[in-house]
Protein backbone atom coordinates (compact mmCIF):
# COMPACT_ATOMS: atom_id res chain seq x y z
CA UNK A 1 0.00 0.00 0.00
CA UNK A 2 1.40 3.40 -1.01
CA UNK A 3 1.54 5.82 1.90
CA UNK A 4 0.16 9.33 1.48
CA UNK A 5 3.73 10.64 1.74
CA UNK A 6 4.72 8.47 -1.25
CA UNK A 7 1.66 9.63 -3.20
CA UNK A 8 2.48 13.25 -2.43
CA UNK A 9 6.11 12.76 -3.45
CA UNK A 10 5.09 11.31 -6.84
CA UNK A 11 2.48 14.06 -7.30
CA UNK A 12 5.19 16.65 -6.71
CA UNK A 13 7.40 15.01 -9.35
CA UNK A 14 4.42 14.93 -11.75
CA UNK A 15 3.46 18.57 -11.06
CA UNK A 16 -0.04 17.71 -9.85
CA UNK A 17 -1.61 19.54 -6.92
CA UNK A 18 -3.83 16.68 -5.74
CA UNK A 19 -6.74 17.22 -3.35
CA UNK A 20 -6.65 15.31 -0.02
CA UNK A 21 -9.41 12.99 -1.34
CA UNK A 22 -7.34 12.24 -4.44
CA UNK A 23 -4.26 11.47 -2.34
CA UNK A 24 -6.24 8.87 -0.42
CA UNK A 25 -8.00 7.43 -3.48
CA UNK A 26 -4.86 7.19 -5.64
CA UNK A 27 -3.00 5.50 -2.78
CA UNK A 28 -5.52 2.65 -2.79
CA UNK A 29 -6.05 2.44 -6.55
CA UNK A 30 -2.39 2.56 -7.48
CA UNK A 31 -1.53 -0.05 -4.86
CA UNK A 32 -4.08 -2.42 -6.38
CA UNK A 33 -2.68 -1.91 -9.89
CA UNK A 34 0.90 -2.26 -8.63
CA UNK A 35 0.00 -5.56 -6.94
CA UNK A 36 -1.04 -6.90 -10.34
CA UNK A 37 1.99 -5.43 -12.06
CA UNK A 38 4.32 -7.03 -9.55
CA UNK A 39 3.42 -10.42 -11.01
CA UNK A 40 6.23 -9.83 -13.50
CA UNK A 41 8.58 -9.99 -10.53
CA UNK A 42 8.11 -13.77 -10.67
CA UNK A 43 9.74 -14.05 -14.11
CA UNK A 44 13.43 -14.85 -14.47
CA UNK A 45 14.67 -11.95 -16.60
CA UNK A 46 18.37 -12.26 -15.83
CA UNK A 47 19.66 -12.74 -19.40
CA UNK A 48 16.86 -10.95 -21.29
CA UNK A 49 17.65 -7.80 -23.25
CA UNK A 50 15.15 -4.94 -22.82
CA UNK A 51 13.12 -3.79 -25.86
CA UNK A 52 12.40 -0.11 -26.31
CA UNK A 53 11.58 -0.23 -30.02
CA UNK A 54 10.03 -3.32 -31.58
CA UNK A 55 10.47 -2.78 -35.30
CA UNK A 56 14.10 -2.42 -36.38
CA UNK A 57 14.89 0.96 -37.87
CA UNK A 58 18.50 1.86 -38.53
CA UNK A 59 19.79 5.34 -39.17
CA UNK A 60 16.52 7.01 -40.05
CA UNK A 61 18.05 10.20 -41.37
CA UNK A 62 16.66 12.98 -43.47
CA UNK A 63 18.47 15.50 -45.64
CA UNK A 64 19.79 18.39 -43.54
CA UNK A 65 18.05 21.09 -45.54
CA UNK A 66 16.76 24.30 -43.96
CA UNK A 67 13.00 24.77 -44.20
CA UNK A 68 10.68 27.46 -42.89
CA UNK A 69 9.62 27.09 -39.29
CA UNK A 70 6.21 27.91 -37.83
CA UNK A 71 5.61 31.68 -38.06
CA UNK A 72 5.66 33.36 -34.63
CA UNK A 73 2.04 34.56 -34.86
CA UNK A 74 0.87 31.01 -35.64
CA UNK A 75 2.91 29.54 -32.79
CA UNK A 76 1.45 32.08 -30.37
CA UNK A 77 -2.13 31.82 -31.62
CA UNK A 78 -3.14 29.23 -29.01
CA UNK A 79 -1.14 30.69 -26.12
CA UNK A 80 -3.14 31.36 -22.94
CA UNK A 81 -1.15 34.59 -22.44
CA UNK A 82 1.00 35.87 -25.32
CA UNK A 83 2.97 39.10 -24.98
CA UNK A 84 5.74 40.78 -26.98
CA UNK A 85 6.21 37.79 -29.32
CA UNK A 86 6.54 35.33 -26.44
CA UNK A 87 4.67 33.32 -23.81
CA UNK A 88 4.02 35.28 -20.64
CA UNK A 89 4.06 33.27 -17.38
CA UNK A 90 3.77 34.17 -13.69
CA UNK A 91 6.98 34.98 -11.86
CA UNK A 92 8.91 31.91 -10.65
CA UNK A 93 8.55 33.52 -7.21
CA UNK A 94 11.04 34.47 -4.55
CA UNK A 95 10.59 31.35 -2.39
CA UNK B 1 -27.19 5.90 -49.70
CA UNK B 2 -26.81 4.51 -46.23
CA UNK B 3 -26.28 0.95 -47.37
CA UNK B 4 -23.30 1.81 -49.60
CA UNK B 5 -19.86 0.89 -48.28
CA UNK B 6 -17.24 3.62 -48.64
CA UNK B 7 -15.72 1.85 -51.62
CA UNK B 8 -19.08 1.48 -53.33
CA UNK B 9 -19.77 5.17 -52.75
CA UNK B 10 -16.33 6.22 -54.02
CA UNK B 11 -16.79 4.09 -57.15
CA UNK B 12 -20.28 5.50 -57.77
CA UNK B 13 -19.03 9.07 -57.33
CA UNK B 14 -16.21 8.59 -59.79
CA UNK B 15 -18.45 6.95 -62.38
CA UNK B 16 -20.92 9.82 -62.02
CA UNK B 17 -23.82 7.74 -60.64
CA UNK B 18 -23.64 9.45 -57.26
CA UNK B 19 -23.22 13.16 -56.58
CA UNK B 20 -20.26 13.85 -54.31
CA UNK B 21 -21.77 16.86 -52.55
CA UNK B 22 -25.10 15.08 -52.05
CA UNK B 23 -23.36 12.08 -50.48
CA UNK B 24 -21.27 14.25 -48.17
CA UNK B 25 -24.31 16.28 -47.14
CA UNK B 26 -26.27 13.10 -46.37
CA UNK B 27 -23.66 12.07 -43.80
CA UNK B 28 -23.12 15.62 -42.55
CA UNK B 29 -26.77 15.82 -41.58
CA UNK B 30 -26.69 12.42 -39.93
CA UNK B 31 -23.52 13.39 -38.04
CA UNK B 32 -25.03 16.69 -36.88
CA UNK B 33 -27.95 14.73 -35.36
CA UNK B 34 -25.82 11.89 -33.98
CA UNK B 35 -27.64 10.52 -30.89
CA UNK B 36 -24.61 8.73 -29.34
CA UNK B 37 -22.33 11.67 -28.49
CA UNK B 38 -19.80 10.18 -30.91
CA UNK B 39 -18.76 13.55 -32.29
CA UNK B 40 -17.07 16.48 -30.57
CA UNK B 41 -17.02 18.57 -33.75
CA UNK B 42 -18.96 18.28 -37.04
CA UNK B 43 -18.31 20.22 -40.27
CA UNK B 44 -20.88 23.01 -40.57
CA UNK B 45 -21.14 22.90 -44.33
CA UNK B 46 -20.57 20.76 -47.39
CA UNK B 47 -17.75 22.04 -49.61
CA UNK B 48 -19.03 24.04 -52.58
CA UNK B 49 -16.70 22.20 -54.95
CA UNK B 50 -15.40 18.66 -54.70
CA UNK B 51 -12.58 17.56 -57.02
CA UNK B 52 -13.90 14.19 -58.19
CA UNK B 53 -10.62 13.18 -59.85
CA UNK B 54 -9.24 11.99 -56.52
CA UNK B 55 -9.93 8.45 -55.26
CA UNK B 56 -11.85 9.35 -52.07
CA UNK B 57 -13.60 12.43 -53.48
CA UNK B 58 -16.87 13.16 -51.70
CA UNK B 59 -16.39 10.34 -49.20
CA UNK B 60 -16.53 11.87 -45.71
CA UNK B 61 -13.98 10.86 -43.11
CA UNK B 62 -14.46 11.01 -39.34
CA UNK B 63 -11.25 11.46 -37.38
CA UNK B 64 -10.43 10.74 -33.75
CA UNK B 65 -10.08 13.96 -31.80
CA UNK B 66 -6.38 13.39 -31.02
CA UNK B 67 -5.30 13.80 -34.66
CA UNK B 68 -4.20 17.39 -35.22
CA UNK B 69 -6.39 19.12 -37.80
CA UNK B 70 -5.25 22.62 -38.71
CA UNK B 71 -7.60 25.32 -37.40
CA UNK B 72 -10.14 22.73 -36.22
CA UNK B 73 -10.53 21.73 -32.54
CA UNK B 74 -8.20 18.85 -31.59
CA UNK B 75 -8.74 18.30 -27.89
CA UNK B 76 -7.84 14.62 -27.38
CA UNK B 77 -10.91 14.32 -25.16
CA UNK B 78 -9.25 16.55 -22.56
CA UNK B 79 -10.19 19.75 -20.81
CA UNK B 80 -6.52 20.76 -20.86
CA UNK B 81 -6.82 21.10 -24.67
CA UNK B 82 -10.25 22.73 -24.66
CA UNK B 83 -10.84 24.46 -28.02
CA UNK B 84 -7.19 23.90 -29.01
CA UNK B 85 -6.84 24.55 -32.75
CA UNK B 86 -3.48 23.21 -33.99
CA UNK B 87 -1.32 25.21 -36.41
CA UNK B 88 -0.79 22.13 -38.62
CA UNK B 89 -2.44 18.82 -39.62
CA UNK B 90 -1.22 15.29 -38.94
CA UNK B 91 0.49 13.56 -41.88
CA UNK B 92 -2.17 10.82 -41.97
CA UNK B 93 -4.93 13.45 -42.08
CA UNK B 94 -3.21 15.25 -44.96
CA UNK B 95 -2.80 12.00 -46.86
CA UNK B 96 -6.52 11.27 -46.55
CA UNK B 97 -7.74 14.77 -47.37
CA UNK B 98 -5.23 16.70 -49.49
CA UNK B 99 -3.85 13.65 -51.30
CA UNK B 100 -6.74 11.15 -51.49
CA UNK B 101 -9.46 13.81 -51.75
CA UNK B 102 -11.56 12.88 -48.71
CA UNK B 103 -13.35 15.67 -46.83
CA UNK B 104 -13.25 15.96 -43.03
CA UNK B 105 -16.73 15.27 -41.65
CA UNK B 106 -16.04 15.46 -37.94
CA UNK B 107 -13.79 14.83 -34.96
CA UNK B 108 -14.78 11.88 -32.81
CA UNK B 109 -15.01 11.49 -29.07
CA UNK B 110 -12.44 9.41 -27.20
CA UNK B 111 -11.08 8.58 -23.78
CA UNK B 112 -8.91 11.47 -22.65
CA UNK B 113 -5.50 11.17 -24.35
CA UNK B 114 -6.58 7.65 -25.45
CA UNK B 115 -6.41 6.33 -21.89
CA UNK B 116 -9.35 4.04 -21.37
CA UNK B 117 -11.35 1.15 -22.77
CA UNK B 118 -14.85 2.63 -22.70
CA UNK B 119 -14.83 6.28 -23.91
CA UNK B 120 -16.19 7.24 -20.50
CA UNK B 121 -12.99 9.14 -19.66
CA UNK B 122 -13.78 12.03 -21.99
CA UNK B 123 -14.10 15.60 -20.74
CA UNK B 124 -16.92 15.89 -23.32
CA UNK B 125 -19.15 13.13 -21.90
CA UNK B 126 -19.32 9.41 -22.70
CA UNK B 127 -20.11 7.97 -26.14
CA UNK B 128 -22.96 5.44 -26.23
CA UNK B 129 -22.99 2.11 -28.04
CA UNK B 130 -25.38 2.21 -31.05
CA UNK B 131 -26.38 -1.41 -30.34
CA UNK B 132 -27.54 -0.56 -26.80
CA UNK B 133 -27.36 2.98 -25.48
CA UNK B 134 -27.06 1.83 -21.86
CA UNK B 135 -23.66 0.36 -22.78
CA UNK B 136 -20.22 1.67 -23.70
CA UNK B 137 -18.82 1.41 -27.25
CA UNK B 138 -15.39 0.38 -25.93
CA UNK B 139 -12.40 2.64 -26.19
CA UNK B 140 -10.37 4.57 -26.38
CA UNK B 141 -11.47 5.26 -29.98
CA UNK B 142 -15.14 4.74 -29.04
CA UNK B 143 -16.38 7.74 -31.03
CA UNK B 144 -14.71 6.52 -34.21
CA UNK B 145 -16.27 3.08 -33.69
CA UNK B 146 -19.75 4.45 -32.91
CA UNK B 147 -19.87 6.68 -36.01
CA UNK B 148 -19.30 3.67 -38.28
CA UNK B 149 -21.60 1.31 -36.34
CA UNK B 150 -24.31 4.00 -36.14
CA UNK B 151 -23.75 5.02 -39.79
CA UNK B 152 -23.09 8.67 -39.05
CA UNK B 153 -19.90 8.26 -41.13
CA UNK B 154 -19.04 5.69 -43.79
CA UNK B 155 -15.62 5.09 -42.22
CA UNK B 156 -13.24 6.64 -39.70
CA UNK B 157 -9.74 6.54 -38.27
CA UNK B 158 -8.49 6.09 -34.73
CA UNK B 159 -5.43 5.05 -32.79
CA UNK B 160 -4.52 1.83 -31.02
CA UNK B 161 -1.97 1.76 -28.20
CA UNK B 162 -3.08 -1.43 -26.43
CA UNK B 163 -6.36 -2.26 -28.15
CA UNK B 164 -8.02 1.12 -28.67
CA UNK B 165 -9.11 0.30 -32.23
CA UNK B 166 -9.69 -3.45 -32.04
CA UNK B 167 -11.70 -3.56 -28.79
CA UNK B 168 -14.23 -0.81 -29.73
CA UNK B 169 -14.54 -2.33 -33.23
CA UNK B 170 -15.41 -5.66 -31.58
CA UNK B 171 -17.90 -4.08 -29.16
CA UNK B 172 -19.73 -2.23 -31.95
CA UNK B 173 -19.76 -4.92 -34.66
CA UNK B 174 -17.41 -3.35 -37.21
CA UNK B 175 -13.92 -3.96 -38.64
CA UNK B 176 -10.93 -2.38 -36.89
CA UNK B 177 -7.29 -2.67 -37.96
CA UNK B 178 -4.15 -1.83 -36.02
CA UNK B 179 -1.33 -1.91 -38.58
CA UNK B 180 2.32 -2.78 -37.94
CA UNK B 181 4.04 -0.20 -35.74
CA UNK B 182 5.56 2.31 -38.17
CA UNK B 183 3.23 1.59 -41.11
CA UNK B 184 1.54 4.97 -40.68
CA UNK B 185 3.20 8.20 -39.59
CA UNK B 186 2.52 9.34 -36.02
CA UNK B 187 3.34 12.97 -36.87
CA UNK B 188 0.49 15.14 -35.62
CA UNK B 189 -1.05 12.42 -33.47
CA UNK B 190 -1.26 13.77 -29.91
CA UNK B 191 1.08 11.34 -28.16
CA UNK B 192 0.13 8.90 -25.40
CA UNK B 193 2.76 6.10 -25.42
CA UNK B 194 5.06 6.69 -28.37
CA UNK B 195 6.56 3.21 -28.62
CA UNK B 196 3.06 1.70 -28.90
CA UNK B 197 0.75 4.33 -30.50
CA UNK B 198 -0.34 3.48 -34.03
CA UNK B 199 -3.04 4.94 -36.28
CA UNK B 200 -5.54 2.61 -37.90
CA UNK B 201 -8.97 2.21 -39.45
CA UNK B 202 -12.65 1.60 -38.65
CA UNK B 203 -14.86 0.38 -41.49
CA UNK B 204 -17.99 -1.62 -42.14
CA UNK B 205 -16.14 -4.29 -44.08
CA UNK B 206 -12.68 -5.65 -44.81
CA UNK B 207 -12.53 -4.25 -48.35
CA UNK B 208 -13.04 -0.72 -47.03
CA UNK B 209 -10.27 -1.36 -44.49
CA UNK B 210 -7.83 -2.16 -47.29
CA UNK B 211 -8.87 0.91 -49.24
CA UNK B 212 -8.59 3.29 -46.28
CA UNK B 213 -5.28 1.78 -45.14
CA UNK B 214 -3.80 2.08 -48.63
CA UNK B 215 -4.12 5.87 -48.46
CA UNK B 216 -2.60 6.21 -44.98
CA UNK B 217 0.60 4.13 -45.07
CA UNK B 218 4.00 5.54 -45.88
CA UNK B 219 7.30 6.63 -44.39
CA UNK B 220 7.33 10.24 -43.24
CA UNK B 221 10.42 12.40 -42.68
CA UNK B 222 8.55 13.97 -39.74
CA UNK B 223 8.34 10.60 -37.93
CA UNK B 224 11.67 8.81 -37.72
CA UNK B 225 9.95 5.58 -36.62
CA UNK B 226 7.71 5.44 -39.68
CA UNK B 227 8.51 2.92 -42.40
CA UNK B 228 5.39 2.46 -44.50
CA UNK B 229 4.77 -1.04 -45.82
CA UNK B 230 7.14 -2.97 -48.14
CA UNK B 231 4.43 -3.43 -50.79
CA UNK B 232 1.28 -1.47 -51.67
CA UNK B 233 -1.93 -2.44 -49.85
CA UNK B 234 -4.02 -4.61 -52.20
CA UNK B 235 -7.79 -4.98 -52.20
CA UNK B 236 -8.31 -8.48 -50.77
CA UNK B 237 -9.79 -11.19 -53.00
CA UNK B 238 -9.54 -14.47 -51.08
CA UNK B 239 -12.56 -16.69 -50.61
CA UNK B 240 -10.79 -19.63 -49.04
CA UNK B 241 -8.21 -20.26 -46.34
CA UNK B 242 -6.64 -23.21 -48.15
CA UNK B 243 -3.22 -23.99 -46.70
CA UNK B 244 -3.51 -21.33 -43.97
CA UNK B 245 -2.31 -22.43 -40.53
CA UNK B 246 -4.13 -20.75 -37.64
CA UNK B 247 -2.66 -20.89 -34.14
CA UNK B 248 -4.95 -20.51 -31.15
CA UNK B 249 -2.94 -19.43 -28.10
CA UNK B 250 -4.27 -21.23 -25.06
CA UNK B 251 -3.32 -18.27 -22.84
CA UNK B 252 -5.68 -15.86 -24.68
CA UNK B 253 -8.61 -18.08 -25.53
CA UNK B 254 -9.77 -19.69 -22.31
CA UNK B 255 -9.73 -18.37 -18.77
CA UNK B 256 -11.26 -14.92 -18.35
CA UNK B 257 -13.21 -14.97 -21.62
CA UNK B 258 -17.03 -14.82 -21.38
CA UNK B 259 -18.81 -18.00 -22.43
CA UNK B 260 -20.78 -16.41 -25.29
CA UNK B 261 -17.63 -14.83 -26.70
CA UNK B 262 -15.82 -18.18 -26.60
CA UNK B 263 -18.73 -19.94 -28.24
CA UNK B 264 -18.72 -17.49 -31.16
CA UNK B 265 -14.93 -17.80 -31.39
CA UNK B 266 -15.03 -21.61 -31.55
CA UNK B 267 -17.80 -21.55 -34.17
CA UNK B 268 -15.66 -19.35 -36.38
CA UNK B 269 -12.70 -21.72 -35.95
CA UNK B 270 -14.99 -24.42 -37.39
CA UNK B 271 -15.84 -22.12 -40.32
CA UNK B 272 -12.12 -21.54 -40.86
CA UNK B 273 -11.57 -25.30 -41.10
CA UNK B 274 -14.39 -25.56 -43.64
CA UNK B 275 -12.61 -22.85 -45.65
CA UNK B 276 -9.48 -25.01 -45.74
CA UNK B 277 -7.45 -23.74 -42.79
CA UNK B 278 -5.76 -25.92 -40.22
CA UNK B 279 -6.45 -24.88 -36.63
CA UNK B 280 -4.15 -25.89 -33.78
CA UNK B 281 -3.64 -24.89 -30.19
CA UNK B 282 -0.39 -23.07 -29.51
CA UNK B 283 1.27 -21.14 -26.73
CA UNK B 284 2.37 -17.58 -26.08
CA UNK B 285 3.77 -18.36 -22.64
CA UNK B 286 4.49 -14.75 -21.68
CA UNK B 287 1.29 -13.21 -23.06
CA UNK B 288 -0.47 -13.29 -19.66
CA UNK B 289 2.24 -10.92 -18.42
CA UNK B 290 1.49 -8.52 -21.28
CA UNK B 291 -1.00 -6.53 -19.28
CA UNK B 292 1.43 -5.90 -16.42
CA UNK B 293 4.23 -4.89 -18.81
CA UNK B 294 1.84 -2.68 -20.77
CA UNK B 295 0.54 -0.92 -17.66
CA UNK B 296 4.12 0.02 -16.80
CA UNK B 297 5.42 0.96 -20.25
CA UNK B 298 2.36 2.95 -21.39
CA UNK B 299 1.98 5.03 -18.19
CA UNK B 300 5.74 5.64 -18.06
CA UNK B 301 5.74 6.99 -21.61
CA UNK B 302 2.52 8.93 -20.94
CA UNK B 303 3.97 10.62 -17.87
CA UNK B 304 6.80 11.87 -20.06
CA UNK B 305 4.67 12.80 -23.09
CA UNK B 306 2.08 14.66 -21.01
CA UNK B 307 4.72 16.78 -19.27
CA UNK B 308 4.21 19.26 -22.13
CA UNK B 309 0.78 20.32 -20.79
CA UNK B 310 1.89 23.05 -18.42
CA UNK B 311 -0.38 25.97 -19.30
CA UNK B 312 2.40 27.91 -21.05
CA UNK B 313 2.14 27.49 -24.82
CA UNK B 314 -1.35 26.23 -25.64
CA UNK B 315 -4.54 24.91 -24.11
CA UNK B 316 -5.99 25.52 -20.69
CA UNK B 317 -4.25 27.56 -17.96
CA UNK B 318 -5.24 28.00 -14.34
CA UNK B 319 -3.88 31.40 -13.36
CA UNK B 320 -1.77 31.43 -10.18
CA UNK B 321 0.70 33.73 -8.40
CA UNK B 322 3.86 31.75 -9.06
CA UNK B 323 5.03 29.66 -12.00
CA UNK B 324 5.14 26.40 -10.02
CA UNK B 325 1.63 26.93 -8.65
CA UNK B 326 0.45 27.67 -12.18
CA UNK B 327 1.91 24.34 -13.44
CA UNK B 328 0.54 22.32 -10.53
CA UNK B 329 -2.94 23.84 -10.58
CA UNK B 330 -3.28 23.84 -14.37
CA UNK B 331 -2.48 20.13 -14.54
CA UNK B 332 -4.66 19.32 -11.52
CA UNK B 333 -7.68 21.12 -13.02
CA UNK B 334 -7.02 20.22 -16.67
CA UNK B 335 -6.53 16.44 -16.48
CA UNK B 336 -9.26 13.90 -15.68
CA UNK B 337 -9.00 11.14 -13.08
CA UNK B 338 -7.70 8.33 -15.31
CA UNK B 339 -5.03 10.50 -16.89
CA UNK B 340 -3.82 11.60 -13.45
CA UNK B 341 -3.83 7.98 -12.31
CA UNK B 342 -1.61 6.97 -15.23
CA UNK B 343 0.70 9.94 -14.90
CA UNK B 344 1.12 9.02 -11.23
CA UNK B 345 1.72 5.35 -12.04
CA UNK B 346 4.23 6.21 -14.75
CA UNK B 347 6.04 8.80 -12.67
CA UNK B 348 6.29 6.30 -9.82
CA UNK B 349 7.61 3.56 -12.15
CA UNK B 350 10.28 5.89 -13.52
CA UNK B 351 11.23 7.48 -10.21
CA UNK B 352 14.64 7.06 -8.65
CA UNK B 353 15.08 3.61 -7.12
CA UNK B 354 12.17 1.99 -8.96
CA UNK B 355 13.24 2.25 -12.62
CA UNK B 356 14.99 -1.14 -12.83
CA UNK B 357 12.30 -2.97 -10.87
CA UNK B 358 9.43 -1.63 -12.95
CA UNK B 359 10.19 -0.01 -16.32
CA UNK B 360 13.38 -2.00 -16.93
CA UNK B 361 11.67 -5.30 -16.14
CA UNK B 362 8.64 -4.41 -18.26
CA UNK B 363 10.90 -3.79 -21.28
CA UNK B 364 12.42 -7.23 -20.79
CA UNK B 365 8.98 -8.82 -20.65
CA UNK B 366 8.29 -7.01 -23.91
CA UNK B 367 11.26 -8.81 -25.46
CA UNK B 368 9.89 -12.18 -24.31
CA UNK B 369 6.42 -11.46 -25.70
CA UNK B 370 7.82 -10.42 -29.08
CA UNK B 371 9.91 -13.61 -29.07
CA UNK B 372 6.80 -15.71 -28.28
CA UNK B 373 5.11 -14.34 -31.38
CA UNK B 374 8.23 -14.91 -33.50
CA UNK B 375 8.29 -18.53 -32.38
CA UNK B 376 4.57 -18.96 -33.06
CA UNK B 377 4.87 -17.50 -36.55
CA UNK B 378 7.44 -20.22 -37.31
CA UNK B 379 4.57 -22.70 -37.13
CA UNK B 380 1.54 -20.59 -38.03
CA UNK B 381 0.50 -17.96 -40.57
CA UNK B 382 -1.73 -16.18 -38.06
CA UNK B 383 -2.54 -16.14 -34.39
CA UNK B 384 -6.28 -15.86 -33.72
CA UNK B 385 -8.09 -14.95 -30.50
CA UNK B 386 -11.33 -13.36 -29.33
CA UNK B 387 -10.75 -9.58 -29.55
CA UNK B 388 -12.18 -8.64 -26.16
CA UNK B 389 -12.97 -10.91 -23.22
CA UNK B 390 -16.60 -9.79 -23.07
CA UNK B 391 -19.40 -7.92 -24.84
CA UNK B 392 -20.03 -4.20 -24.38
CA UNK B 393 -20.53 -3.48 -20.67
CA UNK B 394 -22.91 -1.07 -19.00
CA UNK B 395 -21.97 2.56 -18.52
CA UNK B 396 -20.32 3.25 -15.14
CA UNK B 397 -19.95 -0.46 -14.37
CA UNK B 398 -16.14 -0.43 -14.39
CA UNK B 399 -15.17 3.19 -13.85
CA UNK B 400 -14.45 2.73 -10.13
CA UNK B 401 -12.23 -0.32 -10.64
CA UNK B 402 -9.21 0.52 -12.84
CA UNK B 403 -7.90 -3.05 -12.88
CA UNK B 404 -11.25 -4.47 -14.10
CA UNK B 405 -11.18 -1.85 -16.88
CA UNK B 406 -7.58 -2.73 -17.81
CA UNK B 407 -8.52 -6.42 -18.17
CA UNK B 408 -10.47 -5.47 -21.33
CA UNK B 409 -7.13 -5.20 -23.11
CA UNK B 410 -6.01 -8.71 -22.16
CA UNK B 411 -6.20 -10.15 -25.71
CA UNK B 412 -5.04 -7.04 -27.60
CA UNK B 413 -2.08 -5.76 -25.55
CA UNK B 414 0.39 -8.56 -26.47
CA UNK B 415 0.24 -7.65 -30.20
CA UNK B 416 0.80 -3.98 -29.37
CA UNK B 417 3.88 -4.82 -27.31
CA UNK B 418 5.20 -6.91 -30.22
CA UNK B 419 4.41 -4.15 -32.75
CA UNK B 420 2.60 -6.57 -35.05
CA UNK B 421 -0.57 -5.95 -37.11
CA UNK B 422 -3.94 -7.30 -35.97
CA UNK B 423 -7.50 -6.92 -37.20
CA UNK B 424 -10.83 -7.40 -35.44
CA UNK B 425 -13.75 -8.51 -37.58
CA UNK B 426 -17.38 -8.84 -36.45
CA UNK B 427 -18.02 -12.37 -35.24
CA UNK B 428 -21.74 -12.53 -34.60
CA UNK B 429 -23.61 -11.71 -31.43
CA UNK B 430 -23.62 -12.88 -27.84
CA UNK B 431 -26.56 -11.81 -25.67
CA UNK B 432 -27.63 -9.66 -28.65
CA UNK B 433 -24.36 -7.71 -28.61
CA UNK B 434 -21.47 -7.86 -31.11
CA UNK B 435 -18.26 -9.78 -30.45
CA UNK B 436 -14.99 -9.64 -32.37
CA UNK B 437 -12.58 -12.18 -33.87
CA UNK B 438 -8.93 -11.08 -33.88
CA UNK B 439 -6.37 -12.12 -36.51
CA UNK B 440 -2.73 -11.19 -35.86
CA UNK B 441 0.17 -11.75 -38.26
CA UNK B 442 3.90 -11.03 -38.43
CA UNK B 443 5.08 -7.45 -38.95
CA UNK B 444 4.17 -6.13 -42.42
CA UNK B 445 1.73 -8.99 -43.20
CA UNK B 446 -1.24 -6.62 -43.68
CA UNK B 447 -2.09 -7.87 -47.18
CA UNK B 448 -2.21 -11.48 -46.02
CA UNK B 449 -4.26 -10.57 -42.93
CA UNK B 450 -6.77 -8.70 -45.09
CA UNK B 451 -7.16 -11.71 -47.39
CA UNK B 452 -7.78 -14.08 -44.48
CA UNK B 453 -10.16 -11.56 -42.88
CA UNK B 454 -12.14 -11.24 -46.13
CA UNK B 455 -12.55 -15.00 -46.48
CA UNK B 456 -13.80 -15.26 -42.89
CA UNK B 457 -16.00 -12.19 -43.21
CA UNK B 458 -17.87 -13.78 -46.13
CA UNK B 459 -18.28 -17.04 -44.23
CA UNK B 460 -19.49 -15.35 -41.02
CA UNK B 461 -21.99 -13.18 -42.92
CA UNK B 462 -22.49 -10.64 -40.10
CA UNK B 463 -25.18 -8.00 -40.65
CA UNK B 464 -24.26 -4.75 -38.90
CA UNK B 465 -27.17 -2.78 -40.34
CA UNK B 466 -29.32 -3.63 -37.30
CA UNK B 467 -27.44 -0.95 -35.38
CA UNK B 468 -28.54 1.88 -37.70
CA UNK B 469 -31.50 0.63 -39.76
Amino acid sequence: MLSSDQVLHVARLARLELTPEEVERFGGELSKVLDHIELIGQLDLEDVQPTSHVIDVENALRADVPRPSLPVEKALASAPDAADGGFRVPSPGAS
Amino acid sequence: MIELTAKQAADAIRSGELDAAEYFEFYRQRAAKDPYNSYVWVADETPAEIDTSKPFAGVPIAIKDLFCTEGIPSQAGSKILEDYRPPYSATSVKKLTTEAGSTLLGKTNQDEFAMGSSTENSAYGPTLNPWDTTRVPGGSSGGSAAVVAGATAPWSIGTDTGGSIRQPAALTGIVGLKPTYGAISRYGMIAFASSLDQAGTFTRDVTDTAMLLSAMVGADPCDQTSLGLPEPVRLPTADSLKGIRLGVPEELSGEGIEEGVLKAFNETLELAKQLGATVETTHLPHAPHGLAAYYLIAPAECSSNLARYDGVRFGFRKQADTLLDMYNQTREAGFGAEVKRRIMLGTYALSSGYYDAYYGRAQKVRTLIAQDFKNAFGDFDFIVTPTAPGVAFELNSKTSDPLAMYLNDFCTVPMSLAGIPAISIPNGLSEGLPVGFQIAGPAFSENRILDAALALEKAIGFDGSKAYA
